[in-house]
């Protein structure tokens, strides 16, 4: 194939023979690169994406997160309200050969839970919970209080081989750089781990041994990481990569025209929204119209927050600045998850009713704000502001727009002022739930900053109202899905329709392009992965 | 001693700079954390003591020859950026021999006819190799001989042989397919330096008394330019280019972002984007390094092009 490259470049100067070498091999061009083959060493997406394809999960989640699997467990069920029973699916090999066993999920589950070092760490999913072994197929998830939440927690804990060897001391004898070269890599997945080239490719082998419900469409998957937007797309119009994820909106109806190519699009879990200042009287960037500070901050007023949302152009957002690549959002969650409450709708624009509103609450005059935002970490994310600030700028409320690049930004918007407390008083943020459910956000980004009950973290307005608190640890409490879900409704309601705590904008849609013939099926999650490729014939 | 100064001093800058800017914990910590494995993050990071402690531990370790663990990767950051060094150092190697080999005889060629009409294209030819931004360069390259012609591949690093110990791609077809468009779009710049030096250079060389000398005692043309003219206008070019490969090494960070090579650039702007503080420290530190040596270099090969200038003379 080489050799022939080389003769139609020197005799004929032509187009290099394109496509891939073998035909059930992929080339993907992705845009992060997980910072380990370690699978508790990082949670976060571009890790867990990729290292779901070499170990298995007790659960997963269809592609569209609306239903839920089992990878390695065959079963699953509430015994009691305190005790979860999973059933594990027998004949599952280890890429080394080995049954998957009870022990191998506890070995697991305590080396996440336990783990040191690391760059935050599966323990939100481990902590409170007791496993025991029953025998080799069965283990007992047991938690102080009855806990819901059991099933979703077990699509993020990565099951690994427990007779991994490996070099360190912590972290059960096995280190990230045992991993990192392939030796302790040994998971039960549909793909085995080859190679990691850092900052250039990662390689995976089909696994003859797999059994599982995942599909193998390819024998070898090749992630090649092309972090520079314009570069992948290049990639792949040159035929270098057989498929890219991360397409800029900019350039999607472009590629749409583009016969040799298609693009599968697909709403994902993240919701891009904005905070706003509820915990101080005199917020530093909300201020009087001609700039001057405030002892009064008009953001705690749920009239104005409400007034504010209605002044909002979603749909302008959406078509001109995200080219028509997002959903408006009303709520934390797009349509299909659970826990999404089906009364409240998107805000509608209404210039009219937002004075009336300003008006009513002793604001008709305005006042001035600065929305703060990064300009690197969602799609569009400094446009966004900007539009915004136009938006408000023109009915009344002067805003000044500052972005900012996202290593500065969240520092600043987490913990910028004095005693660690946020230092913005407006600020665009995005959040995708990691549990495909709605207490995920309810929890991190509406209910009441507690440090002690960890609550709140990602609270960044710091939003609070104690009936959100309560319905929302009555919702955590309650194993009874369909109960469950009409409490986390009510409480998105109390949250977002009654009190405007956070004013959502859209979800975020992301657009994966393959070289024709082959198809993505898109994922809400955000991760790519080599299975979810198939040949269209 | 005055470079071990200079390495003290990049040291405490670097350090206090990189400490100033955001909060590593923020930018890698999953969204799903509570606040209490937050602290842990920070603490097992050591980001919960004082900049002087945080400060003293690295310099304490640093001449130790530990340069700390990268936070991403939590392997160590001198390692890390050495693995990635071949990869860079081929790039630039290609990209000077590119400079170098195009650059001198079109150069000299300018400086013999500077009125004709080759020269005169070359020289507006290099304007624009000084004027046009490398990365629309390296984008529009990629357009045209990989998307377009579908010549070249498009971005990353070809297949790798182990030469001398080291990894390097540029002996295999592959490997060289995939490394010239980026080295030529690195060469760009120093290209058209080269080009101008040169042309600078002949044009007053020419004029010399020795070269009239040559002249009349009958030397062919090609002896009197290969030989005499060649020699004289080399020196200003070493020099520059010496200093200038250390820019190729330290800042291909452009180029490789483009293309997706992977190599030392690429890991400093990707580290600076996760604030791998580690990773950024050691990389600037190398790059000291790297400058102190060159000019070494730069030095001993004044002397093989120029016996006039000899080692002790650079010493004193």
């Amino acid at each position: 194939m080489r050799a022939l490259r080389q003769i139609g470049l020197a005799a004929l100067g032509v187009a290099a023979l394109s496509g891939p070498l073998h035909a059930a091999d992929i080339v993907i061009g992705v845009r992060s690169e997980p910072s380990s083959i370690d699978p508790y060493f990082h949670n976060l997406g571009p890790n867990n994406g990729m290292l779901g394809q070499i170990f298995d999960r007790l659960n997963d989640w269809t592609p569209g997160m609306d239903k839920m699997f089992g990878r390695a467990a065959s079963s699953w069920k509430p015994i009691n309200d305190t005790t979860w029973e999973f059933k594990i699916k027998k004949g599952i090999k280890f890429h080394d050969g080995s049954d998957l066993t009870a022990d191998d999920v506890i070995f697991s589950y305590e080396r996440a839970g336990n783990y040191t070092g690391g760059n935050s760490s599966f323990r939100t999913y481990t902590k409170g919970k007791t496993l025991k072994k029953i025998d080799d197929y069965t283990v007992h998830i047991m938690t102080e209080k009855p806990y819901p939440l059991m099933p979703n927690d077990t699509t993020t804990v990565m099951i690994m081989s427990s007779e991994a060897k490996g070099t360190g001391g912590k972290n059960k004898g096995i280190s990230a750089k045992d991993f990192n070269n392939g030796t302790a890599a040994i998971g039960s997945g549909p793909y085995k781990f080859i190679e990691w080239k850092k900052g250039d490719r990662i390689v995976l082998e089909k696994f003859d041994g797999y059994t599982g419900p995942i599909a193998q469409p390819w024998d070898k998957i090749t992630f090649k990481f092309i972090k520079s937007e314009p570069a992948r797309v290049a990639a792949l119009m040159a035929g270098d990569v057989d498929a890219i994820d991360n397409v800029p909106t900019s350039d999607v109806e472009r590629l749409k025209q583009n016969p040799k190519l298609s693009l599968s699009s697909g709403v994902s879990n993240r919701v891009i929204y904005l905070h706003m200042d509820q915990f101080r009287d005199s917020s530093p960037f909300v201020t009087t119209k001609d700039g001057q500070p405030m002892n009064k901050n008009p953001l705690r007023n749920p009239k104005v927050r409400k007034a504010l949302s209605m002044m909002i152009n979603r749909k302008a957002i959406v078509e001109r600045v995200m080219e028509g690549i997002a959903i408006p959002a009303g709520q934390l969650l797009p349509e299909g998850f659970f826990g999404r409450s089906n009364k409240l709708q998107v805000e509608k624009f209404d210039p009219k009713g937002a004075k009336k509103l300003l008006q009513e609450a002793g604001w008709g005059d305005g006042f001035g704000l600065t929305i703060h935002g990064p300009n690197d970490r969602y799609i569009n994310d400094a446009k966004i502001c900007e539009a915004i600030g136009q938006m408000f700028s023109a009915q009344g409320i002067p805003t000044k727009v500052v972005t900012m690049p996202k290593n500065v930004f969240f520092k600043r918007a987490s913990k910028g002022a004095k005693g660690g407390l946020p230092e913005f008083s407006f600020v665009l943020v995005g959040w995708g739930s990691g549990t495909g459910e709605s207490s995920s956000p309810i929890k991190s980004l509406l209910a009441t900053h507690d440090k002690s009950k960890g609550m709140g973290a990602s609270n960044r307005g710091r939003h609070s109202d104690p009936r959100v608190n309560e319905v929302l640890n009555q919702a955590l409490a309650t194993v009874d899905d369909a109960k469950r879900g009409a409490l986390l409704a009510k409480a998105t309601e109390i949250a977002i329709g009654e009190n405007t705590g956070i004013i959502p904008l859209h979800y975020q849609v992301n657009t994966w392009a393959t070289r024709k013939g082959l198809k993505f099926d898109p994922r809400a999650d955000e991760r790519t992965t080599g299975y979810d490729y198939t040949l269209v014939k | 001693m005055q470079s071990a100064l200079v390495v003290v001093i990049m040291s405490f800058i670097v350090f206090s700079g990189v400490f100033l800017v955001g909060d590593p914990v923020e930018i890698l910590v999953s969204d799903d954390a509570d606040q209490e494995e937050r602290e842990m993050m920070i603490k097992s990071m050591g980001l919960d003591k004082p900049f002087l402690v945080q400060y003293g531990i690295f310099i304490s370790k640093a001449v130790r020859g530990d340069l700390g663990d990268s936070f991403v990767f939590q392997e160590p950051a001198l390692l890390l950026i050495l693995d990635r060094m071949p990869a860079t150092m081929e790039l630039a190697v290609v990209a000077l021999l590119i400079a170098i080999i195009f650059g001198i005889p079109l150069g000299v060629w300018a400086g013999l006819k500077p009125e004709s009409l080759a020269s005169k294209s070359i020289m507006t030819g290099s304007i624009l190799g000084f004027s046009l931004p490398t990365f629309w360069v390296g984008i529009m390259m990629i357009l045209l001989f990989a998307v377009l012609l579908g010549w070249l591949p498009s971005t990353g690093r070809g297949d790798v042989q182990i030469i001398l110990g080291m990894p390097i791609s540029v002996f295999s077809w592959d490997g060289f397919s995939h490394v010239l468009m980026p080295a030529v779009n690195l060469a760009l710049f120093k290209l058209s330096m080269v080009i101008r030096l040169a042309r600078a250079g002949t044009r007053e060389v020419m004029h010399q008394d020795y070269i009239k000398f040559a002249r009349a005692k009958g030397l062919k043309e090609s002896r009197i330019i290969l030989v005499h003219v060649l020699k004289n206008i080399l020196i200003p070019v070493v020099t520059v280019l010496g200093l200038e490969f250390g820019g190729l090494v330290a800042f291909s960070v452009v180029t490789e972002t483009v293309f997706a090579w992977p190599g030392m650039g690429k890991l400093l702007i990707d580290s600076i984007g996760l604030l791998d503080r580690p990773i950024i420290v050691a990389y600037l530190m190398i790059i000291v390094f790297l400058f102190v040596f060159i000019n070494l270099v730069v030095d001993i090969c004044y002397s093989i092009l120029d016996p006039r200038v000899r080692l002790e003379d650079i010493k004193s």
